[in-house]
Order: C-alpha cells, then structure tokens, then sequence
C-alpha cells in the first residue's frame, strides 16, 4: 500500500539533516577554487568536510518493494496537459496608405483566437477610415465558431457584421458566415468564405498569402483578396459576379517574429457592375497606394 | 580496456575512482555536486554522505548560465543536480524536498524500480506538493549511467535534472583511470510555457536556417516551393526550439565557460555522456580522439570505436577515450540542427583549450525523411541502378551499402526472413519497408509516409554523408548476451504522429487527453512494439519500468535500451518482457511533444491465463 510520507516527526527529521546540509555546504565553499574531476577529488577531499551525523531512522515508507499497485485517487494530477487554452492576437496590417488618388488612409486588418487544438472562437475585424477631408470608411468585424476539422484546415461558422460611412448616409449590413481556413499547398495562408446577407444575398471571398524569406528576416508577402457576389446589391455597390480584386505586396523585416514594420504596395479595383456603380457613385474604380505599417501578433 | 565480467581483474591500486567506490558503504550514497552553475563563477564540489539517505532539496534559484543571471529550478542549489552513486545491490533511499509554490516530481530515467516510486504524477503517485517531502525507497538492481529528472511541468528544462551512477556489484568489464559525467542540456532565458504558446502559434518560430532567397537563389526557392511547398512541409523543419533561444550546455556551463575535466596522458577517461536537454539532440565528438563506445542506456555493449556519435534526449553513452599527449581535447556536442553547441575540454590542467570545430552547414530533410514510396520501397539492387535524385543518390548507396554490412553479420539462428537481392545479399527483415495503412490518422496528423522501413543502420540526419566512423544502431551490441532469445508473442504498432502546422503530437494521431484507455500490456508475455514514424521529426521514444530490446538484427546481443530513437519515416522494433505490473508512462522525451499529446500509459495487467510462478 502507497502512502505519502511528509508529515510530523519525519518532515523534522528531514529538515533538521537539511540544516545539517547547510552548515556543510558553508564548509564546501572553501573548495570552490580548485574545481576538480568530483571523482578524482572526493576521497582526498572528503576528510575536509564537516561530519554529519548519520541518519539512523528506519526508511519512512511503508513500501513494498514488490508493491505491485498503484492506487490513484481522485486528486491525483494528469501527467501531461496537452489540451490547454491558448490565445492569439495577430493585427497583420496596421498601415498608413498613400494613394495615388484621393484621401489618404489609414487601414486595419487583425484576427485573434482564443481555444484548443481543436476548438476556437475566432474574431476577425478589418476596416479603413480615410484621413483627410470627409471621414470616409468602413469596417467589418466577423465572430466564428472554429473546429480543425484537416491537418491543415479550420471550418468556421458564425456572423459577421459590417458598416459603411462617408458621403451619405451610413449603411450597415449583417451576415451569416461559413467558411474555411487553413494553409493551402504551395504555402499558401488561405482563407475562403461564403456569406448570406440579411436579405439573402449571397457573396464569397478568397484571400491568400505567402511568404517568400529573401533573408531569414526580410520577408516578401505578395496577398490577393477577390470577391464573388451572386445577385446584385446596388445600394451596396454589389455587382453580380467576380467584382472585387485587391492585390499588395509587402515587404517586412522581423525585429522579432512578433514584430515587423513593412512597406509595400497595394492595388484595388472594382469589377464588372460594381465598378460601373461605384463609377456611378462618384467613387474611385480603381486605387494604387504605397503603403507602410507593422505587423506584431502575441 | 573492455573485459567481459568473467575475466576479473584484481583490485588495482592508486585508481582513485576504484578506492572511491569501494569505500563507499553498501548501503550508503554518495553525492557528488559537480558541474555547478551558481553566481559568482564555476563551482566543482563535491561531498560524501553517511548516512542512508541522500536528500535533494528543489527550489528556485537563481543561477549563473554564461555570466548572466538568471532563475533555475535548482537541486540542492546547482544545475545539473549532484551525480547521485549507487552501488548495485544497494537500496536507495532519497528524499526529495519540494521548496518551489508547485507541485514537483523525481523520475529515475531508465531504472527498473516498483511503479509507485517512478517518479511520473499522475501515473506513479500523487506528486510533491510545495513544502512536502517525499521518500523515494526502492532496491537498485542494475549498474551502469542513468539520469533522473521531474516529470512535472518545464522543470526539466529550468535545470532540474542529475546524473545517476550505478557501480556494478562485481568489477566492472569498463576499466578506466579516470571517468567524467557529462550532461548535456539546452538553457532557455525564456519562459518555457512561452515557448510552447509560440510554437502552438507559430511552428517555425525558432527556426532561421529556413532556405532564402539570399543564401539559395530564388531558383532554389522556386524549386523548394513546387516540392516542400506543395506538400506544405519545410526542409529546415529538424529542432522545434534552436539555439535562437538555447544556449547549450556540458555539465551547466555554456561554450565560453568550457566546463574541463581532467586527465594525465596515457590514461583512459570513461566519459559518461547524458543527453538531459529538454529538445536538443546532439552529435558528440572529440576531434584528435577516437572514442570507444563501450556502454549504451547503462547498457555494456560489445565495445565499438567511433569519431562521432549521436545521443537523442534522455540517451546515454559511455565512451573511453585515450588521450596520448598532455593537450586539451575540445569535447563538442553539436545541436542536430546545428544551431549551436555545447563544448568543454578534456585537458591534464584547469584552464587549457584546444580549437573548437566550425559550425557544419545545416542539415536538410530527404525524400527518405518523408518516406516517399519511390525512394522508400526502393532496394539495394535497384538502388544502384537508378539515377540518384537531387541529394539522394548518396544516401541511398550509404545505406545499400550498410545493408549488406549487416546482412552478413546476420546469423542464420535467429529470425531473419531477409529479402535475396542482388549479389545473394539480404536486407535483413527490419529494413524492409512496409506501405502505410489505410489510416490517416486525422486532422493531428500532417504527413503520411507510403511506406516506412528501420533506418537503423543510418547516423541519421546531418551525418549520412559523413565521411567519419559514427555510431549507428547496428552497432549496438549486448556485451553479455542473453541466455535466450525470446520470440515475441505479440506486437503492436504504434504511430508516431503530429500536425507540425498546429503543433499537436501524439501517437496514432491522438494526443494523450483524448486517448481515453491505458495502452494495455499483459504480464508476462513477450510483446513487441512498433513504432512508425510518420512525421518528418526525429522522436525520442522512452518506457518507463521495462527494458526495451532494440530488433536491430543482434540476436541474442541486441541491446536492452530505455529510450529508442525513431527517426522520420522509420519503423522501429523492440522487444520487450512484460515484467512489471503497475502503471507505467511511454512517451517522447522531447519535453515540448510531450506535453502537447505524445503520450500514454502503459497499465501492465496479470492476464487471467498467466500465471505469475510462469514468469522469471
């Protein structure tokens, strides 16, 4: 039978040969300037060593050496904890855009999650908001329910919301998500998503990402963001089919991996009938912009 | 230098290591500190005990790793902890006080010992609670070099961690003049839970020897990313932590400190090498030196002389070597990634250095490491037929070559089924390579060998092409082989699985929180284990409270060993006499795959059919 050995006159026992300990480790120091093989050294050495009373009590366990069963209780602790919870925050764009054409901007897109392995909640948030002359912007933020469901893929389901202001009035819109994510082959940070709007109209977006090292710091990130729409949303500026292309790439140097400034380029522009609406709007069809910024995650 | 134990010597006089043990009561310990790394410079002492018990003291403290400061968890206030020597035969009674706020733990790596002193929480006992002290009591009933270690949390890789040596009850078959614990570990000034976040988040973190467009050519990198990159999987991919964040250290003392040990021309120095890092292996070599490897897992082998060898974490070897001149020898240990290097001298005076080698170029991963089933199913006569792919050719006809080596070694007596190929030789039944199963294990699995074989015969990554003696598993031969050569009755297959993406380890792709049963053994039966490898990682494999025979075609000779290294796309056989009932852990030693999911408890259950008077 098992039995755990701390208590009463033994832990006291033990703590006096402790002190006892102690007292000799005051002695060793002496030695500390002939380091020797501990081998070689210990016979000839010992004799300068405090004597330690020795230790008559019998062995405080009541062990078998043949004890053959271990009896774990309920408070016994798990050996590994493999399936903690683990929390990530990325904002991969943090960035001032130059653009060619028009106000200024200021431009964010961050994820984060927070969960297992296997299960996470993921939020996902980008947006702009112009710098100079009429605010202008928009944003959108998306929470997702995140199961690992292939070695390399995340299946995500959940909502997202989005809001648009500027010239005009504001207009906000809600979604249901379902969609994908994970590292495509070829190393490719992907991200594929259906979206239903409240009125039930459908879209889809791809994003992809890679990184090619130009040194082991010096990275070079060409992304591309396209967007589908089934129907077409004029008040949205939503035209039917492929409308939407973004395409930048950037250049970051990793201080540390969590902490990268970067510049770059990036290049939009509507297709089809969004563009032919966003034209009708007055707004810009296609836009060029230095861009510069960081990227951190912890 | 090596006798088998029949051919005793008589006492040798002036040999101080031999009047050491000897003097050393039956039942007494003896403690050594060595190797110390407190502030304030090297420390080197030592001490004898007389009394029965030896007492380890954890608590933090802080230490000094390459002069800067910094927090370890400390064994009687040093890292390493002090050399702990038994004589076999002795019991061992060792308390162990927990002075840190969590709980703590002793495991004894590689002993055979009653399960509820095995040190593993949760699987042993209970654990050490702050404050407690816990009794460890069990008969030591082997010789050779262990190590010992917590089993809770990092603390291993916060310094917690000792040698344990065994002096064998009748003379030693080593002989050696002199003799040096060397334990090799990996310090981090990081938080290692900060580590394993990373890693979760970020699997390259620590990897900088990633192929670039700087150092390879933006062709190479086209070329990477239509062969790595399609399959998702990076070449540089071989250490999960490097020495971006590790120093490495010999006996707690980093390269510039060059931990020395001692000795006078003409003697034989039996070093007693311990891999304690938490994530590092490492090729050890004694440039000017040959070494003979004349111990393995405490294990004496048939002495094999090699100029570099490889130790996987928590292995040990004992080596002799035989310095002629009175110069310092530089003892290198390079990480396997080459990220960094542990290095100490071997020297007749404190103070002396000798050239340290240049940091090799770093490995890459191989076809062979991903178990590709053109590379893998393909055999020795096709081998030299064929046009080697790009890097491959080489070590392909290295390993065909090694191949007839041990197909002639092999003895018709023991079971060997090999395959006739070519010139009449055979690729002995361990070599073969078997496709993969239908099973792909799921979404914590990554990567799906076609087919994988033992590599046994291979160095391993970084040392195939070596063109140096080193140690490979084929060497490795019992000294006193066994009286019998038992049959395995039943095998199971294990594998070795992991998503290197979302950093999730664990076998048969379950980490051990979902694996909801023990991995059942039967007492008394002779069970073999399989281990196949389907990562592109090497794992450091280790049973608790059993021997495991390694099937590397000995026979009779093939060597007991407590941790088995299983390199990318192999399959590894070992043997093993169920012997001990109890609960026992099987995991990978590298601290960080363990506590993400590899692995199990092993419950070791009398069968209602067997009886135990049957068993020896």
């Amino acid at each position: 039978m098992f039995r755990r050995c701390a208590g009463g006159i033994l832990a006291l026992n033990s703590l006096a040969l402790l002190f006892g300990c102690g007292s000799q480790r005051g002695a060793m120091t002496r030695l500390d300037e002939i380091p020797r093989d501990p081998a070689v050294q210990t016979l000839s050495q010992t004799s300068a060593l405090e004597k330690v009373e020795p230790d008559t009590s019998p062995p405080q366990t009541s062990l078998q050496f043949d004890s053959r069963v271990q009896e774990p209780a309920n408070d016994w602790p798990l050996p590994v904890h493999d399936d903690g919870y683990f929390t990530f925050l990325r904002a991969e764009q943090l960035e001032y855009r130059l653009r060619d054409d028009g106000p200024d901007a200021a431009r964010w897109e961050t994820q984060g999650w927070f969960g297992t392995d296997y299960q996470k909640l993921w939020v996902k948030s980008e947006g702009e908001q112009s710098l100079r002359g009429q605010s202008e912007g928009e944003f959108e933020i998306q929470s997702l329910y995140s199961k690992l469901v292939a070695p390399f893929w995340d299946f995500q389901i959940g909502a997202r919301y989005d809001r648009r202001w500027g010239p005009g009035p504001s207009k906000d819109r809600w979604f249901g998500v379902v969609g994908v994510q994970g590292f495509a082959p070829y190393e490719f940070e992907t991200e594929l998503a259906l979206f239903v709007s409240e009125d039930a109209d459908v879209s889809a977006r791809l994003t992809a990402t890679t990184d090619f090292l130009i040194t082991q710091r010096l990275i070079m990130q060409p992304r591309l963001e396209a967007e589908v729409a089934v129907q077409d949303v004029a008040e949205l500026q939503v035209g039917q089919g492929l409308n939407y292309l973004d395409m930048g790439l950037r250049f970051r140097y990793e201080i540390k991996r969590e902490f990268a400034p970067y510049i770059g380029v990036n290049w939009k522009r509507s297709l089809g009938q969004t563009a032919t609406l966003v034209q009708d709007d007055g707004g810009q069809v296609s836009n060029v912009a230095a861009v510069f910024g960081v990227t951190v995650w912890f | 230098m090596i006798r088998l134990p029949r051919n005793r010597a008589q006492a040798r006089h002036g040999i101080t290591r031999r009047r050491f043990v000897t003097t050393s009561s039956l039942a007494c310990a003896s403690l050594a500190l060595n190797g110390c790394s407190a502030l304030g410079g090297v420390k080197n002492i030592s001490r004898r005990q007389e009394w029965g018990a030896a007492d380890i003291v954890v608590e933090r403290r802080p230490v000094g790793i390459e002069g800067r400061s910094c927090e370890a968890v400390t064994l009687n206030g040093s890292v390493p902890g002090p050399t702990l020597r038994y004589r076999e035969g002795e019991t061992a009674t060792i308390r162990v006080q927990n002075r840190l706020d969590v709980d703590t733990s002793v495991h004894w790596h590689g002993l055979i010992l009653p399960p509820n002193m095995d040190g593993v929480p949760g699987v042993s006992f209970r654990g050490i609670a702050p404050g407690e002290t816990f009794t460890y009591h069990f008969p030591i009933r082997q010789s050779g070099t262990y190590w010992y270690h917590s089993h809770s949390g990092f603390q291993e890789q916060l310094g917690m961690f000792g040698a344990l040596v065994i002096e064998p009850v009748e003379n030693d078959p080593i002989e050696s003049d002199v003799e040096h614990v060397v334990l090799l570990s990996d310090w981090t000034f990081e938080d290692p839970m900060r580590i394993l976040a990373r890693l979760k988040k970020k699997a390259g973190y620590y990897n900088f020897q990633k192929p670039t467009i700087a150092a390879d050519g933006l062709g190479a990198i086209l070329a990477n990313r239509t062969t790595w990159g399609r399959m998702r999987m990076d070449p540089t991919d071989i250490s999960d932590v490097t020495g971006a964040s590790y120093t490495f250290l010999m006996n707690g003392m980093g390269p510039e400190s060059n931990w020395t040990g001692l000795y006078e021309a003409g003697q034989t120095v039996r070093l007693r090498l311990v891999n304690a890092a938490a994530a590092s292996y490492f090729d050890v070599s004694i440039p000017g030196l040959a070494m003979t490897v004349v111990q393995a897992d405490g294990q004496n082998i048939e002495p094999v002389t090699v100029d570099e060898l490889r130790i996987s974490i928590a292995e040990t070897y004992d080596v002799l070597v035989r310095p002629k001149e009175n110069r310092a020898y530089t003892l290198f240990a390079e990480s396997m990634d080459r990220s960094g290097y542990a290095r100490g001298t071997l020297a007749p005076q404190m103070g002396m250095s000798a050239e340290i080698p240049l940091p090799r170029k770093r490995p890459l991963l191989g076809m062979q490491d991903m178990g590709m089933a053109g590379m893998a199913s393909m055999n020795m006569a096709q081998a030299k037929s064929v046009i080697p792919g790009k890097g491959m050719g080489r070590m392909q006809e290295q390993s065909a070559i090694s191949n007839t080596e041990i197909a002639r070694k092999t003895t018709s007596g023991q079971k060997m089924s090999g395959t006739k190929v070519g010139h009449g030789k055979e690729i002995p039944t361990w070599a073969q390579p078997v496709p993969h199963n239908l099973d792909n294990h799921g979404p914590a699995n990554t990567n799906i060998p076609d087919s994988t074989k033992g590599r046994l015969d291979q160095p391993g990554i970084g040392l195939d092409d070596a063109e140096h003696r080193v140690l490979v598993y084929t060497d490795l031969r019992r000294l006193v082989p066994a009286d019998v050569q038992v049959e395995p009755e039943r095998e199971i297959e294990m594998h070795l699985t992991g998503n290197m993406e979302k950093y999730i380890w664990g076998f048969d792709g379950k980490k051990y929180s979902e694996s909801s049963e023990p991995v059942q053994f039967r007492y008394g039966e002779r069970l073999r284990i399989t281990f196949v490898n389907d990562t592109m990682m090497n794992h450091p494999i280790h049973l608790h409270g059993m021997w495991m025979e390694l099937v590397n075609g000995a026979g009779k000779h093939q060597p007991r060993k407590h941790t088995v290294n299983v390199k990318p796309a192999e399959r590894v056989s070992l043997d093993v006499t169920v012997d001990a009932i109890g609960k026992w852990a099987m995991h990978c030693h590298i601290l960080y795959h363990m506590d993400s999911g590899m692995f199990r408890v092993v419950e070791v259950t009398e069968s209602p059919q067997t009886e135990i008077d049957d068993v020896s």
